[in-house]
């Protein structure tokens, strides 16, 4: 209990992953909360990398981890920059209005 | 190492409530200041790892930067958040149970898995040097500026791909704002006249 290894950061991990899979499914129609949701999933993941990097001695979990977290600071940006965008010629932001493209 | 355990409980604690509490709150600017909340906790569990770059990294740049553009969007727009709620116990048990399963999944696969005698390289080029001889953040440039340079660039190149992104899809051009024309102000001619006051007359 005491001894913290590399199963509990794993425990901690899988549950922020599950919580952020959870939101994603839990906040349909709020599409902010929903990249939140999956900023809280890039999370987990780093949390994944660097406990297995200092578990294994090995420094490339920490940087994949880096790795990651530029594409996560990218998505972000774009993700938002489309939902203002779509709020500007719509009005709203709701995920099941977002059906036009669907061809 | 009584107090690192409790440090790691105590972070891990923080940092999954408050993830529960972003997908869970009623208002989205407690969803933001809860994912503040999460990041930070979770540097602190990186710190614990021993991997402080990381974790200020993740400060700096998730705290201050993607967190605070949340915040923005969030604020910026005018959106009537109680009817984007709808829907939210609809939704509840076929995501609890989605979520559920994914987590029992996951929990059975960290019950049983074992790590393969040969994934254990003490010998390797990205070993990580004892932290009392070179710090965090050197051991990790000493590899990101020779081993994975190119792959360094590449993620640079994203980020400049994403602001350029950014910025063309919100920059607009709004109909009836006046703006300064230099070359147009240089370029008038007619308005312009040359004219011989006699001297003692006035115009």
């Amino acid at each position: 209990m005491l001894a913290i290894g590399l199963t509990h950061y794993l425990w901690v991990a899988a549950i922020l992953f599950a919580t952020g899979i959870f939101g994603v499914f839990l906040n349909r129609k709020n599409i902010i909360i929903i990249l939140m949701s999956i900023e809280l999933m890039l999370l987990a993941v780093n949390i994944n990398f660097v406990a297995f990097s200092a578990y294994l001695n090995n420094l490339v979990g920490q940087v994949f981890a880096m790795f990651v977290l530029t594409v996560a600071a990218a998505e972000a940006a774009i993700g938002l920059a489309i939902l203002v965008v779509y709020f500007r010629n719509r009005g709203s932001i709701a995920v099941e209005d977002i059906n036009t493209m669907r061809g | 190492m009584i107090i690192s355990a409790l440090a790691f409980y105590v972070f891990a604690a923080i940092a999954i409530v408050s993830g529960v509490m972003v997908v869970a709150a009623r208002n989205p600017v407690h969803s933001v200041l809860f994912l503040i909340l999460a990041f930070f906790n979770a540097a602190g569990l990186f710190v614990l790892m021993g991997a402080e770059f990381l974790a200020m990294i993740l400060v700096v740049v998730y705290v201050g930067a993607v967190a605070v553009m949340f915040m923005f969007v969030v604020m910026m727009l005018d959106i009537n958040f109680a009817e984007l709620r709808q829907g939210f116990l609809r939704y509840l048990p076929i995501g609890g149970l989605i979520g559920l399963i994914l987590l029992v999944e996951m929990l059975a696969v960290l019950a049983g898995w074992q790590l393969a005698p040969e994934a254990r390289v003490v010998e390797t080029f990205a070993a990580a040097p004892p932290p009392a001889e070179v710090t965090n953040t050197h051991a990790l440039g000493q590899l990101l500026y020779t081993h994975y340079i190119y792959l360094f660039q590449v993620a640079g190149l994203i980020l400049l791909i994403a602001m350029i992104g950014a910025i063309v899809l919100t920059h607009r051009r709004r109909p009836g704002v006046r703006r300064q024309n230099i070359a147009e102000q240089i370029a008038r001619r007619d308005s312009i006249e040359i004219r011989k006051i006699p001297t003692g007359k006035g115009l």
